[in-house]
């Protein structure tokens, strides 16, 4: 359990910056929200990683086995409704995409600044 | 064994995240991340979070990919430039802050550790009183829908929200002209094994959603789960049988209903609450027994998120595959 804990932070870190990566560094809109995407389950995953406890289970109870040791059920919470969240703004992004394209006929991030200065 | 397993799947995620930034066919990026979804659900999975494995593999790798490439269809489907001018600077600032946020990692508590200090404040104080107040099985539900019903009504709003804005973006009315005449194309009808494997499956995905919907406070599940889970199988029944079909079983001005009747319900259990005696969302006045109170409440919230999230993501499908038409 022990290294697989560094480990588990040490992929969040990877995962955030690789998304963050995609996002400065890439310059076609969709996968800039991919990036975003990316960032964002990152941060899932170091919630869920915090909530964990050693030897627990699944936050539910379970009427024959009596008194055990449960795993941290407010990351849980908060995460399992930001996913949801997170889809709906997402799509969001992407109907704003989709329009860009319509106006503009690009979704790369230069055409549509030299267009603009146009 | 389990060391094994998350070792594993957080390697595989690793790389399939670096091939969905790396590749520049948008097509394999977006199929990737599918990938990428499911191995985030079956970490979730060992880290003890059941719901959260449920609501990522149903939204991440089902509900997302097609809103993905439905977008993909009205857009492009390469990357034109790769990287832009700026690459080399953007790489250093990504190295230098992983190598910063993994450099603070050693100074975090040891994962699992039930003396971290995230587990000293209210989880223990949640865990005792969901058997005394609430006495339902599944604390997470309990926790959602109850102790914090606020943030739960925060959040169904912003889903809300984004759902409106995106039929603001989308949905021109005027843009719907000929529509009669190409509504008529079918997406899947001819690919016989597709079809015939998703008739099956559909009544089985529904099925499932609903009991996800009511058995939210006894095992994994709830109202985001459940409403991600019925729009997916009706999300494959438009892509199967053609999307005339779905809009004829649940038409456009249904599911707008849907999306606001679903937040109003919401809502309404808070009101009523509050005109019962109590404060906005304490559910415990809702029926005679406090605890029976509770149980109806978010019975009722449930249903009312579970109603919301489904119109949402099926109006933002359909508006998506609207355009798909021109």
């Amino acid at each position: 359990m022990n290294f697989l804990g560094i480990y588990y932070y040490w992929v969040f870190a990877i995962l955030l910056m690789v998304g963050f990566y995609a996002v400065i560094a890439k310059l076609n809109l969709i996968k800039k929200l991919i990036g975003l995407s990316l960032f964002q389950a990152a941060v899932f995953l170091l919630y869920i990683t915090v909530g964990k406890v050693e030897g627990g289970t699944a936050p539910i109870f379970a009427s024959a086995a009596g008194e055990r040791l449960f795993s941290n059920p407010l990351p849980q919470v908060l995460i399992l409704t930001a996913i949801v969240v997170g889809i709906s703004t997402t799509a969001l992004g992407l109907g704003i995409i989709v329009r860009i394209k319509e106006e503009y006929g690009t979704i790369e991030e230069q055409e549509i600044q030299e267009i603009d200065r146009q | 064994m389990t060391i094994v397993f998350g070792v594993f799947l957080l390697t595989l995620m690793l790389i399939t995240a670096i091939a969905i930034v790396r590749t520049q066919n948008l097509f394999v990026a977006v199929m990737l991340s599918g990938i990428f979804s499911l191995l985030l659900a079956s970490n979730f999975f060992l880290l003890d979070a059941a719901d959260v494995a449920l609501t990522e593999a149903a939204v991440g790798a089902g509900i997302s990919t097609v809103l993905y490439l439905s977008a993909l269809a009205l857009s492009a489907e390469n990357e034109r430039a790769p990287y832009s001018s700026h690459r080399l600077i953007a790489l250093a600032v990504v190295s230098v802050t992983a190598l910063l946020v993994i450099y603070a990692t050693f100074d975090q508590p040891r994962v699992g550790d039930p003396a971290a200090p995230v587990h000293q404040h209210v989880a223990p104080w949640y865990l005792e009183m969901t058997r005394d107040a609430i006495d339902i099985p599944n604390v997470v539900t309990a926790v959602l829908s109850s102790f914090r019903g606020y943030d739960t009504l925060g959040e169904v709003f912003v889903v809300f929200t984004a759902g409106i804005g995106v039929l603001f973006l989308l949905d021109k009315p005027g843009a719907r002209h000929g529509g009669t005449q190409t509504v008529g194309r079918v997406r899947l009808r001819h690919y016989l094994i597709p079809r015939l494997v998703g008739r099956m499956l559909i009544p089985f995905i529904l099925l499932f959603g609903l009991y996800v919907q009511f058995h939210g406070e006894y095992g994994p599940g709830g109202g985001f789960q459940a409403g991600a889970l019925i729009a997916a199988s009706i999300i494959l029944y438009a892509l199967l049988e053609g999307e005339t079909r779905a809009l004829q079983a649940l038409p456009r001005r249904l599911l707008t209903l849907l999306i606001a009747s679903g937040a109003l319900l919401y809502g309404g259990v808070g009101v009523a609450g509050m005109l019962l005696g109590g404060n906005f969302l304490d559910y415990s006045v809702l029926a005679s027994d406090p605890v029976k109170g509770q149980q109806l409440g978010i019975i009722l919230i449930e249903a009312g998120v579970g109603i919301t999230v489904t119109g949402v993501l099926l109006s933002v499908f359909h508006a998506f595959a609207a355009r798909g038409r021109f």
